[in-house]
């Protein structure tokens, strides 16, 4: 921690800052080319119907309708995962949720694009749709969801166990099982989703609201039947993402389409409504857990059942799944865990990715239940939980590698500055503690293969410094880190350096902004491409006969460039193969996990069940701030988030639709519901992050939502095991705990699910617990 | 070629596509510039201002009054303009985004939401750099409660709020 910065560690405003407050920053809807034409999207009214016919004549013939397509225009399947590539840019043959998307339309402006899809006359065959876990598990009345899978609709099945579960069972004084809900939410983010592309010289190109151009890149070439070198996917300016624009989406395939048959420009931004329908959002997951303790609390064994809400496709389904079970071993030192996860299929929008992805439901419920183990066995739940934390430098019984751990760190600033256990007790008053992990971008890479997961390159003339990445800045500030780090080197300031940024045309690959892995991974690349930069600069300051600090850095850039000519420098990085020897290691491994605590301080209304969050306390082991204001902005985010989470987001259906697809009636948190936020930074110096830096803009979220509902139970003395914690739910819990029953809101029980065999992994071998960063 | 009215799937959509648009000439005064405009007497402020104006620092969030983000001050007032037909405007003042700052020199406002990093993807932001300058406007001095009573009508996604909260507060010591 001796090392001196001029730029890492400051409190810098972000490159773009300037642009982004006159309304300079262009964003996808603000693009207008010339001759640009305006699409609509027909979709589903119906959550699950075949498509006996569509007649598009009556559209086609509308004055200013330039194209109509419907599936038989775009029958290649995409998706995400290379496991589930279900989905079309437009169905013809089946819809499987309210909003799947049907046919599209490009036209003159986009009130004759709205009424030429009133013109599009479908025939359906409507069929029963699955609306829950249960249905799905079940027997289809009609017909599957989806035709792989199973059996009935489900999607995917998982059952791991490492360690000797039984045994850790049979070795604990206490064993306690509790199940959980988290209902599922989305991301609403500020902008609606939106792109624009356009057909020149036989090549697409496509400005899209997108947190992964690598990706939408891909699935554009597959669906348009183009090589991938005539496709070019460039991310404009973002308006929010938080995992909402991480799938590739049909609107961006469509326009790409309408690109090509019309040769000029198409746009699509989706409404609000279509936002919600779009979702990828939190999965709804139903969870059961069992763990065993000796008497004074130290975790035996551990076993945790997740069954997730899926909605009609994969998406990231799959990899959600693993991750409900993957990150329980990352906080607390289980020896043995059994893990069965199971996703189903039903009629509604596909779910996926969400800030914290499939971690923040298996972390409430993860630290309810300790909280609960604590009561029963009257040791305070703080102390409990800290007997169980990792240590830093081990390998967990699932095989990920922890390296810098903050755990003990976050939880004595939070302790310390909220005065959690020397809290005055009286009812209606509550707090509550909880802690969290999350990675540092995930370990593999979609596609499996052995290339970089992030590429920099910087080019230096006469003076100029430009850095090139597919990095996406989605408002978090990757450009601002890239900025940074380079800037760092050559002994510049971030303002400095040009960015040339999300193009797949002009930069090396960045695989996006999703698993929080942007400041790690192209941090880390930059900081090579820099340093190799900053070497050709010194060699040639110093064959002149001077030293590199004695000159300027136009000076060092044109010597430079006389004696090497084109000065040009490229960094990568690949994360190291950590991945544990068993089916499904790919999902939890992470370079590096950061680390959050976090106490909620709030008062309860008991004839209301209203909350008042009166103050978040929460720490942070970032490993290092490169930027401290941008990381604390993250932290502020995540708590806010959460809170909304906890208090009032929730994304449920009526009949195949939405309950709330408005901003109004979906409840999200205001300037008048955010509480006062006490921001720790915690730095760790990561072995293996840029400057010992690691993430801060998923995990913060973690704590947050668990943390509420222990402060209810201190507060009035019962448990809410569902998310969001609303007032009816408190309510309904007092009523019954006035009745003497168990003082308790949440599910009643755990489905029989037909796992498949459990698939035993052996623990890794203690001298895998490493003395050297990246010994495997 | 224009198609004979059979052909049309359903009445209902024959009159949305062939009912005559009544267009009206209306002079707007936007960032102290007038401009006049023949527009479709339906179509929002908001549309207006980015479709025909090419105004696009004003954000659109919902287009249902709902989230705040196509904040612009119509006499120093903050508004909705995805709500606000031109027509309604007509010969009053309306300030964006654009015309906040005073050349490229920005406003103290945007000043200290640069600097205290108060946009994050900087969609939300600039309805609600208009709505604090309105504040700003009639109370020097606002408390902290008062900012967020002024802004509860303003959506974040991003920040949590608590970093707009203080550069608004930086913003005013600085513009007192």
């Amino acid at each position: 921690m001796n090392q001196k910065f001029n730029v890492i560690g400051k409190p810098l405003p972000k490159v773009d800052a300037a642009s982004r407050v006159t309304g300079q920053a262009v964003y996808a809807d603000d693009m207008l080319l010339p001759r640009t034409l305006h699409c609509r999207i027909l979709r589903s009214p119906h959550p699950h119907a075949r498509i006996v016919s569509i007649d598009t004549s009556a559209a086609k013939r509308i004055p200013g309708v330039q194209a109509v397509i419907t599936g038989a225009d775009l029958p290649v399947k995409f998706g995400i995962l290379p496991v589930t590539q279900d989905e079309r840019a437009l169905e013809h043959e089946k819809v499987r949720y309210v909003g799947d998307p049907i046919a599209a339309v490009a036209a003159t402006d986009e009130e004759i694009a709205a009424a030429a899809c009133d013109a599009i006359t479908v025939e359906y065959e409507v069929l029963e749709p699955v609306m829950s876990i249960d249905a799905a598990l079940a027997a289809p009345k009609d017909e599957r969801i989806q035709d792989y899978g199973g059996p009935n609709n489900i999607h995917k099945l998982v059952a791991l166990e490492f360690g000797d579960v039984d045994g850790g069972f049979a070795r604990a004084d206490f064993v306690r099982e509790d199940v959980f809900f988290f209902q599922g939410n989305t991301h609403l983010p500020m902008e609606q989703h939106s792109a624009i592309a356009t057909y020149v010289d036989g090549k697409v190109t496509l400005w899209s609201s997108t947190q992964v151009v690598h990706y939408v890149h891909r699935a554009l070439a597959k669906v348009l039947e183009l090589p991938m070198n005539r496709v070019r996917v460039i991310g404009a300016a973002h308006g929010g993402g938080f995992g909402g624009k991480t799938d590739p989406f049909a609107h961006e395939i469509i326009v790409g389409k309408l690109a090509m048959i019309t040769g000029r420009p198409v746009k699509c931004t989706l409404t609000r409504e279509e936002v919600f329908y779009a979702h990828r959002g939190r999965h709804p997951v139903l969870m059961w857990v069992r763990t065993g303790v000796t008497k004074d609390g130290r975790i035996t064994a551990m076993h945790f059942k997740s069954a997730l809400d899926g909605g009609a496709y994969g998406s990231y389904g799959v990899a959600s799944t693993f991750y409900t079970g993957a990150l329980q071993t990352v906080t607390y030192d289980i020896p043995a865990y059994r893990f069965e996860g199971c996703r189903v299929f039903t009629n509604k929008p596909p779910c996926g990715p969400k800030r914290g992805h499939g971690t923040p439901q298996p972390r409430f419920a993860i630290e309810l239940h300790l909280e609960k183990i604590a009561h029963d066995l009257g040791i305070e739940s703080v102390e409990l939980k800290r007997r169980n934390f990792v240590k830093p430098m081990t390998r967990t019984v699932n095989w990920l590698r922890v390296t810098s751990c903050g755990l003990e760190e976050c939880t004595e600033r939070v302790m310390t500055a909220s005065g959690y256990l020397t809290r005055e007790r009286r009812p209606g008053r509550g707090m509550g503690f909880a802690i969290s992990s999350y990675l540092s971008g995930a370990g593999t890479a979609i596609y499996w293969n052995d290339m970089p997961h992030s590429e920099v390159q910087i080019k230096v003339d006469r003076g100029g410094v430009t850095a090139y990445c597919g990095a996406m800045d989605i408002g978090q500030g990757s450009d601002s880190v890239l900025a940074a780090v380079v800037a760092e080197e050559l002994g510049l300031q971030p303002k400095d350096v040009r960015l040339v940024t999300a193009d797949t045309d002009t930069t090396p690959i960045d695989l996006g902004s999703y698993s929080s892995r942007v400041t790690f991974m192209a941090g880390n690349a930059a900081l090579e491409a820099a340093r190799k930069m900053r070497a050709l600069l010194v060699e040639a300051v110093e064959a002149s006969g001077r030293r590199f600090d004695e000159v300027t850095f136009e000076e060092a850039s044109v010597l430079a460039e006389a004696r090497f000519g084109t000065l040009t420098s490229a960094g990568s990085y690949t994360p190291p193969n950590i991945a544990g020897p068993y089916k499904g290691s790919g999902v939890g491994p992470s370079p590096a996990y950061s680390y959050s605590a976090c106490v909620v301080d709030l008062d309860a209304d008991r004839r209301t069940g209203l909350l008042h969050i009166n103050k978040v306390w929460i720490a942070h082991d970032v490993g290092r701030a490169i930027n401290p204001l941008l990381v604390e902005g993250q932290v502020e985010g995540s708590v806010y988030m959460g809170l909304g989470e906890a208090l009032m987001e929730e994304q449920t259906f009526r009949k195949g639709l939405h309950k709330w697809p408005s901003m109004l009636e979906y409840k999200s948190p205001t300037f008048l519901d955010m509480p006062e936020v006490a921001t720790f930074i915690v730095e760790t110096n990561d072995p293996e992050g840029p400057y010992g830096a690691k993430e801060a803009g998923q995990g913060p979220l973690l704590p947050v939502i668990p943390a509420v509902s222990a402060a209810v139970f201190d507060a009035l003395g019962v448990w809410v095991d569902e998310v969001p914690i609303t007032p009816e739910k408190i309510v309904e819990a007092l009523r019954r705990k006035d009745k003497g029953e168990m003082p308790r809101y949440g599910p009643q029980g755990f489905p029989d699910i037909p796992y498949p065999p459990t698939i035993k992994v052996e623990p890794p071998p203690k001298e895998l617990d490493r003395a050297a960063p990246a010994a495997i | 070629m224009r198609a004979s009215p059979a052909d049309y799937a359903r009445l209902d959509l024959r009159r949305e596509v062939e009912r005559p648009v009544d267009r009206q000439v209306l002079a707007l005064d936007v960032n102290g510039e007038r401009r006049e405009l023949l527009l479709p007497v339906h179509k929002t402020l908001l549309e207006v201002l980015r479709e025909d104006m090419q105004l696009t620092g004003t954000k659109h969030g919902c287009e249902l009054g709902e989230c705040g983000t196509c904040t612009v001050l119509i006499d120093g007032k903050p508004e909705l303009s995805c709500l606000l037909l031109p027509i309604q405007v007509e010969g009053r003042a309306i300030t964006t985004i654009e015309g906040l700052a005073s050349g490229s020199q920005l406003h103290p406002l945007q000043q200290a939401f640069a600097e205290l990093g108060a946009a994050q993807c900087g969609y939300c932001s600039p309805g609600i750099l208009l709505a604090s300058k309105s504040l700003l406007e009639t109370n020097s001095r606002p408390a902290r409660h008062e900012i967020r009573e002024a802004l509860a009508g303003n959506l974040c996604r991003c920040t949590g709020y608590t970093k707009i909260l203080e550069a608004v507060e930086l913003a005013a010591g600085r513009m007192r």
